[in-house]
């Protein structure tokens, strides 16, 4: 069982960065690079720093501390690079004098558990799955489920939603597409990394979710598309914005990043939620890095880049095997582009500048 | 000859005023840094209390992405899911108690009281998984359905216009206020059975058998004996569980449902202090108002928790006056 992302040993975590953090910031080991931020990505982070020390390359100590927790610590300076889910609002960057960029895309899922009902056949749209989250649709055979499935013998069974008790990047991605798709949900819930769901229960983590919704008949929830996978879950397909009913798999994901406008987005902050295309599958999102523009120390600003460069280069693997989907490479050198303002007296830090 | 113990008395008196002095410092350390912890809790949640006035204690209100918070929610679902918990273990623990000093085997004695004991050291975590992976499920498809249906005609109150509590209706989701109960009970009653243990053993012998001499049931001497000579200290027992009910964090973020919502009924989910505070607080930026609020509930829990045990000092000078 995957008991690593539940909450308590989030706060272990967290715990143990703030003393990390401190430990790095007296010593200064000449080897080892310190991050700290969103859980979302973490698992591949984690990969890529164990591959990247196995080739020869530098010790990457990444604490999955929460997408908060990791832009204070950025701003604070007590990490070399901060993570977080959410894109951070270009005022913030500009005067916590920070530069963003992506460093890969992750999808989210709906799952279900309906007696009798084969989950990955469902067909919803994010529409009625924002009314169930509002507390409006609360039995699975409601009309307006039964018209997107017909032959589908929809149960008279109340539908329990579940959502992520802790704050988290996914609840973040999951209610800023709700928030797109459903106007009553972004004017009464809106979006954020911890929002007050109007019906259901939370748990802890995305195992917490999956194990309630397994556990729950009726129950309904969204997770990782890693972990809808590992569990075994059904996750029902969802109309696109082109009015596509789409299941989840890693080719709509990329589909949807494709579509992302990188080149106009501002701070490489593009979105990839509900983007049209039929194979799109909507709830896509890219997490980020936090870099300081004036590091104190360019020495080790430059191997975070070295470590990125690397995992834009090498990381694919990692990146297949835990369904994730790697960044463009048009993408990777738009990133490599922003490296360049990082700036150690006049000159830039990253090499790879002109 | 003379000379050595004196000489020894007054090591001995310069030995007893630097103890003493440690012994002062000692405990002075607890009030200071009890002190210091209210003072904290106090000020870094002045801006919440500031901001949305003693309304922050009775609004049921959690809501982050508008930057609104309310207290009533949290405290509410504390104080009812230790009362729960309470009124299950209380008798529970009483009887363990009893049939532990009065009526169990000599054989069997010491092994219920360690078996007791070590329902005590299980850690708060192992009860949280086995609450959420055990007991919701059962509760969810067994015991939620049954007191649907046999508690059915309890009446939604206030009234059917203006429902603000259902009882046991609504969706059977295995976690809420009841489970959170059952696990707190279940938590707190190794402290009740081997607190009011204690307490029964310090009822005199003599008065026992004066009782059984008198030709009194076991029943009897209890109600007429043993109880009325421990009332005040049995009291003590069961604050000492309450106490460890309301600030209970991870097994109760288990199974509670984690819903910042008044509850309306023992199976709505809703939300502890502790476990709203374990939730949120990770990503609660610095300075933030949500940190701010966050605070604020942790020095209600101080003060509600301060507010149990005075109470309970209350009841058990009541208990020995009586």
């Amino acid at each position: 069982m995957k008991m690593s992302k539940i909450m308590p040993r989030r706060m272990v975590t967290g715990a143990l960065a703030a003393i990390a953090a401190l430990a790095s910031a007296g010593a200064a080991f000449a080897d080892e690079i310190t991050g700290a931020g969103a859980t979302f990505p973490q698992p591949v982070y984690t990969r890529w720093a164990e591959q990247y020390a196995g080739q020869g390359g530098d010790t990457l100590n990444y604490q999955g501390i929460g997408s908060g927790a990791g832009v204070t610590q950025i701003i604070n300076r007590t990490v070399d690079f901060g993570a977080s889910d959410a894109p951070v609002a270009p005022e913030r960057l500009v005067s916590q004098n920070l530069i963003q960029f992506p460093a890969v895309i992750g999808a989210v899922v709906v799952a279900v558990n309906i007696p009798g009902v084969d989950g990955n056949a469902l067909k919803l749209t994010g529409s009625l799955v924002g009314d169930i989250y509002l507390g409006r649709l609360r039995m699975w055979n409601d009309p307006r489920i039964r018209a997107l499935n017909p032959g589908v013998n929809l149960p008279a069974v109340a539908i329990a939603p579940v959502y992520r008790a802790d704050s988290s990047g996914t609840t973040n991605i999951f209610t800023t597409y709700l928030s797109a798709v459903n106007l009553p949900f972004n004017t009464t819930i809106g979006a954020g990394s911890s929002v007050s769901f109007r019906a259901g229960i939370g748990a802890p983590g995305n195992a917490g979710v999956a194990g309630a919704v397994r556990n729950t008949r009726g129950g309904i929830g969204y997770v990782e598309y890693a972990y809808a996978t590992e569990n075994n879950m059904q996750t029902p397909q969802l109309q696109n914005r082109s009015g596509q009913f789409v299941r989840p798999s890693v080719q709509a994901f990329a589909a949807s990043a494709a579509q992302a406008p990188w080149a106009t987005a501002p701070n490489m902050a593009a979105s990839m939620i509900n983007t049209a295309g039929a194979p799109n599958w909507p709830i896509v999102s890219a997490t980020y890095i936090l870099l300081p523009k004036n590091p104190a120390d360019a020495d080790r600003a430059r191997k975070v880049m070295q470590f990125f460069d690397w995992a834009f280069r090498s990381g694919q693997s990692a990146v297949d095997a835990l369904h994730y989907i790697p960044l463009p490479a048009a993408v990777q050198n738009q990133a490599r582009q922003r490296w360049c303002q990082v700036r150690s007296g006049n000159a830039p830090v990253w090499n790879g500048c002109h | 000859m003379t000379a050595v113990p004196f000489e020894n008395s007054r090591k001995l008196h310069l030995g007893e005023s630097l103890f003493k002095i440690l012994l002062y410092v000692a405990a002075s350390i607890v009030l200071v840094t009890l002190a210091a912890i209210l003072i904290i809790l106090f000020v870094s949640g002045q801006d919440a209390f500031r901001h949305f006035g003693a309304q922050f204690l009775w609004t049921d209100q959690w809501d982050p992405v508008r930057g609104l918070y309310g207290a009533a929610a949290p405290i509410v679902g504390t104080l009812a899911s230790a009362a729960i918990a309470l009124i299950i273990a209380w008798p529970l623990g009483f009887g363990i108690a009893y049939f532990l000093t009065e009526i169990c085997p000599r054989a069997l004695r010491a092994p219920l009281g360690i078996a007791i004991e070590l329902l005590a050291a299980i850690p708060s975590i192992v009860y949280g998984m086995w609450g959420f992976f055990i007991l919701a499920p059962f509760m969810s498809t067994s015991i939620q359905p049954w007191l649907t249906e046999n508690f059915s005609w309890l009446p939604v109150l206030p009234n059917e216009m203006n429902p603000l509590w259902f009882w046991f209706q609504g969706a059977p989701v295995g976690v809420g206020l009841l489970t959170a109960g059952f696990v707190l009970a279940i938590m707190i009653l190794p402290f009740i059975a081997a607190t009011s243990r204690d307490v029964l053993l310090t009822t005199p012998q003599i008065l026992k058998d004066g009782g059984y001499a008198m030709g009194a049931t076991r029943w009897e001497v209890l109600t007429g004996v043993v109880i009325p000579a421990v009332r005040g200290s049995l009291f003590g027992a069961v604050f000492l569980g309450l106490g460890r009910a309301l600030g209970e964090t991870m097994a109760v973020t288990f199974v509670i449902g984690n819903a910042n919502r008044l509850p309306d009924g023992f199976f709505a989910p809703t939300a502890s202090i502790a476990s709203i505070v374990a939730n949120t607080f990770p990503e609660a930026d610095a300075g933030s108002m949500k940190l701010a609020a966050l605070f604020a509930l942790g020095f209600i829990l101080f003060v509600v928790s301060f507010f149990v045990l005075a109470l309970a000092r209350l009841l058990l000078r009541q208990g020995r006056m009586a």
